[in-house]
């Protein structure tokens, strides 16, 4: 380890409130950053970690203002630093490569203009070396065909690629050591997970330092040697990742991490309760004490201090040096509630149905055409037994929110039917009747954009009341208490707004509004997605029993193959709105599987230092389907040829209702997929790499 | 601020809270003083006026400020503090009926353009950016002189042509709404179309109306003062800031405060409900500088 790049000394940073009081942000943070080391600044939102990542470089977002202390980079304060001296520093020998590289790129400048701005800025290229420097920096991060991609535009870019060219314009000053916000939060899983291969080749090969903010434990255990963890604006613990992730010495880190949906336990995470202090809200003692399965009196009157406890290892907590930790967690053994009605009898099904976004143009109605182009979702067919939960899984453009909202009346299909209880449903909304739509009720991905922010929680609660069940005020009043009651918020929430809730708790109201209706499916689009991990876990149960208390059936969306496997009974995996693969949850976690889903399960990422995900193919997303053939082609590692562009791949069945639409029989696709590693070796792309 | 500016409870309480707020913020303070200092104003300038505001005396001329006349005298020997505390009783009377049935016609229409969509929407905004592109004070000039400058022509008028433009801003507040996913909510349980409008739309829409209807109000302001100014609009005797300008401008080289008067009342009034307003949009969580340029 080198000299000490990065020196954070008793740094606090905060904002003054309405009432004149300065509320802290960050409190009392010590960290230093040597030459050469990878550190995973963790916690959930609010934590503060954004603020200290941003602080290293000498900027605050605007209100906020430094309380104490210093930072500090190659031993110079970067907050007592002149605006010409942060900009030599700034991209030149410390970069940031930003959360969403989407909006960091000027949307109207070749990528070629905004790569040789960086390298004039920051390096000492002269200007008629910029041109190669630049494609030599994008091959760096293992862009194909660079000299073409200097021509192109943002917009002409994936999320994927235009992350990576992000992390090239970083590179242009030769930076020793790289600030990364959330860099692959909002890719696709296997994007994600070839973006942080890159990144830990980057940081093994070239020896930059590296401060990794996320609040995704498993990508800073695929990035970081050394994991910092935040909780209300303190480090609560720092040490190797290993360390901090296997064996975590504080207890809110082992909440943390056993908060996390995992792929080889099937069971439900263990959720931590309550929230998080406010700003300035943390009190004298420790600001974790009201939500410590291990609190003691100390807790609350007298602030622990982040303690050396040796090996690298710091941690702010009374109790770090006790044995305390056998029984304190408790066992993730919380199975799943099953609860199927038993009847076996078909809730509801789609048949063969197809949507189609694109509208058929102006002259192509007065010719008569209907057909524009491939269908967003084609084909899909769909059986659900009452009282099952199924759970639709694929990448961004999947169309799995689409299917949701065709069942919902609001997309209607191109072709194909609705069926619920034996009866086909209007494609629109508008035209089935109240007792149909009260049957079937619908939980958004965010809750802020879901819940009215101008309602109370009780007239957000009273609309399906009394819409379906025509009650009156009081009895309206009395079931919402009721509602909120199984959704484990008091009756004083009812006079609240939606601004004054956490994201947890909207949630929560948002799932009781949908069960409000009594209905008898609950579709469930990407409902944990906008939500903290902790946070995540105890929606997911609450979820889950109240589904099984009233024996709702549900079909549940998500990019998170862990969260669908800790939920779900069946599983359907899309690819371009296409089914590629569908069956019970254990079948299809298992191998054999079709190519896609292997690539999926592979691009998981564990909080687990020793995991490697297994990445298949490349990097590369598409934007329509293709007219023919199998949809997967164009990504497929196991492609056969030409069978696979021109014919639609055959649905091969199993006992157990376990289909895989694949050219490749199943027998050879286990003998394939039995000879990868399944074992955490790292093993890398057979494309990129 | 979005916590802090949205109070539960009921509506009395949450007005009592915005006012709170507004005066909380200095340009708020300031505007809300100065607006409310008008109405007053307007209101009492009967009870309170020194002199006879019709009294021509060919004595008192042009008299510089003095302790009689704290604002000296005009062209033909009236007070003119007597005249600048009436003068914006016709203005303010006119403005105030208009601003309200200005916001009222086109917000509602505006929510139905934006609700609707498709070709409606389409047509219906072209309209409004034809009438957007006539000069207004001509319109309003004209009907003025052909059928003479009372509030009953005068607020008809002000209030369609400072309406057009509320149309757009709540067709696209509206927009914003609609695409939320409480509207789709809403939809998906089967509300229907007036319910959707009143429960989930009109409150989110209402903020902006109500910022929009203040911008619109001291427009109208200067376009009332503006006719006056012109010779359209208030008829002599009557005192009005306008035409208080008019008179007085010839002389305005060497009788500075006969002028000075009218121009003070009518820009403090203007710069108080632009400050209000921009205090309201503030304390209501509407960035201005987002909104449509209309």
């Amino acid at each position: 380890m080198g000299a000490t790049l990065i020196d954070v000394r008793n740094l606090s940073i905060g904002f003054a409130a309405r009432d004149g009081a300065m509320l802290p942000i960050i409190r009392n943070i010590d960290l230093a950053v040597r030459e050469g080391e990878t550190v995973g600044i963790v916690g959930e939102s609010g934590s503060g970690k954004s603020t200290l990542a941003l602080a290293m470089m000498g900027y605050l977002k605007g209100g906020l203002r430094v309380l104490s202390g210093e930072a500090r980079f190659r031993a110079r304060d970067t907050f007592a630093l002149s605006n010409r001296a942060l900009e030599e520093i700034r991209g030149g020998d410390l970069a940031l490569i930003p959360q969403n590289a989407g909006q960091a790129l000027t949307p109207t400048l070749r990528i070629g203009a905004q790569m040789e701005e960086a390298l004039r800025l920051h390096s000492s290229v002269p200007s008629a070396g910029r041109a190669w420097r630049s494609r030599e920096l994008l091959a760096q991060v293992r862009l194909p065909d660079p000299a073409a991609l200097l021509a192109r535009y943002p917009h002409e870019l994936s999320g994927g690629q235009q992350q990576r060219v992000a992390i090239a314009m970083a590179l242009a000053g030769e930076p020793n050591a790289l600030l990364l916000d959330e860099p692959t939060t909002g890719l696709d899983v296997t994007t994600q997970a070839h973006v942080l291969e890159l990144l830990r080749d980057l940081a093994s090969r070239t020896g930059t330092a590296m401060v990794y903010v996320s609040h995704d434990l498993g990508a800073v255990a695929r990035v970081c040697d050394r994991v910092v963890v935040m909780y209300a604006g303190e480090i609560v613990l720092d040490g190797s990742a290993r360390d901090v992730l296997r064996a975590p010495a504080h207890p809110y880190a082992r909440g943390l991490i056993a908060s996390i949906p995992r792929l080889d336990i099937p069971v439900l995470p263990e959720a931590m309760e309550g929230r998080p202090p406010r700003p300035g809200g943390a009190g004298a003692g420790c600001a974790f004490a009201e939500r410590c399965p291990l609190v003691v009196d100390r807790c609350h009157s007298q602030r622990p201090e982040l303690e050396d406890r040796g090996g690298g290892v710091r941690i702010r907590c009374h109790r770090a040096g006790e044995e305390v930790r056998s029984g304190a967690t408790r066992k993730r053994t919380i199975p799943r509630q099953r609860r199927m009605d038993g009847d076996g009898r078909e809730l509801f099904s789609l048949a063969d149905v197809s949507i189609s976004y694109a509208r058929p143009g102006f002259i192509d109605q007065l010719l008569g055409r209907t057909s524009a182009g491939v269908p967003t979702v084609d084909g899909v067919c769909l059986s659900v037994v009452r009282g099952e939960t199924v759970g639709l899984v694929g990448e961004s453009g999947s169309g799995k929110s689409t299917i949701l909202k065709a069942i919902a009346g609001l997309v209607p299909p191109s072709s194909g039917t609705v069926w619920f209880d034996g009866a086909p449903l209007d494609s629109h909304v508008d035209r089935r009747t109240n007792m149909e739509r009260r049957r079937i009720q619908l939980v958004f991905q965010n809750p802020d954009a879901s819940l009215n922010p101008r309602h109370t929680i009780a007239e957000i609660l009273a609309q399906p009341l009394r819409l379906y069940l025509r009650l009156d005020a009081a009895a309206i009043r009395e079931r919402s208490v009721a509602l909120l009651d199984r959704v484990r918020l008091g009756p004083h929430y009812l006079e609240r707004l939606p601004s004054q809730l956490s994201g947890g708790e909207k949630q929560r109201v948002a799932i009781a509004r949908a069960f409000a209706a009594e209905p008898e499916i609950v579709l469930c689009d990407e409902v944990t997605s906008a939500l903290d991990v902790s946070v995540q876990a105890a929606v997911l149960g609450l979820l889950d029993q109240l589904r099984s208390e009233n024996g709702t059936t549900c079909l549940f969306v998500s990019h998170d193959l862990a969260v669908v496997r800790a939920l779900v009974d069946r599983v359907v995996v899309l690819y371009q709105g296409r089914i590629c693969e569908a069956g019970p949850v254990a079948d299809v976690y298992a191998m054999p599987s079709h190519p896609y889903t292997e690539m999926l399960l592979g691009a998981v990422l564990e909080p687990d230092p020793d995991h490697a995900p297994v990445l298949l193919g490349e990097d590369v997303v598409e934007r329509a389907p293709p007219a023919q053939g199998c949809p997967f082609q164009r990504r497929c590692h196991r492609k056969l040829g030409a069978i696979c562009e021109t014919t639609a791949p055959p649905s091969e069945e199993s006992g157990g209702g376990h289909i895989i639409r694949c050219h490749i029989p199943r027998e050879e696709l286990a003998r394939l997929q039995g000879a990868a590693p399944a074992s955490p070796t790292r093993r890398t792309s057979s494309g990129i790499d | 601020m979005t916590a802090a500016s949205v109070p539960a409870g009921r509506s009395l309480f949450r007005a009592a809270e915005l006012i709170g707020d507004i005066l909380s913020r200095p340009s708020g303070a300031i505007g809300l003083t100065l607006v409310a200092l008008h109405l007053l104003i307007a209101l009492a300038a009967p009870l309170i006026v020194p002199y006879d505001y019709k009294a021509i005396s060919s004595l008192l001329m042009l008299k510089p400020p003095s302790t009689a006349h704290w604002l000296g005298t005009d062209h033909i020997g009236r007070d003119v503090l007597t005249r600048t505390l009436l003068g914006g009783r016709e203005a303010l009377l006119v403005t105030t009926i208009a601003t309200p049935i200005a916001v009222l016609w086109g917000g509602f229409l505006g929510i139905l353009f934006g609700l609707s969509g498709g070709w409606l929407d389409d047509m219906a905004m072209r309209l409004v950016d034809a009438v957007l592109s006539l000069p207004k004070i001509l319109f309003v000039l004209t009907a003025a002189a052909v059928l003479g400058a009372e509030p009953i022509v005068l607020v008809p008028m002000l209030a369609f042509f400072y309406g057009v433009p509320v149309i757009r801003v709540a067709r696209a507040a509206t927009h914003d709404v609609v695409a939320r996913d409480f509207v789709t909510a809403s939809r998906a349980r089967g509300h229907s179309r007036f319910d959707i409008i009143m429960r989930e739309i009109l409150p989110n829409v209402r903020d902006v109306l109500l910022v929009e209807g203040a911008m619109r109000w001291s427009w109208m302001l200067l376009t009332f003062s503006s006719l006056s100014f012109l010779g359209f609009g208030v008829s002599p005797p009557t005192p009005d800031w306008g035409l208080m300008i008019k008179d007085a401008s010839p002389v305005m080289s060497f009788a500075w405060w006969a002028v000075l008067a009218p121009i003070a009342a009518l820009s403090t009034l203007i710069v108080g409900i632009n400050l209000s307003a921009d205090a309201l949009a503030k304390a209501l969580g509407i960035d201005r500088a987002q909104k449509a340029p209309v």
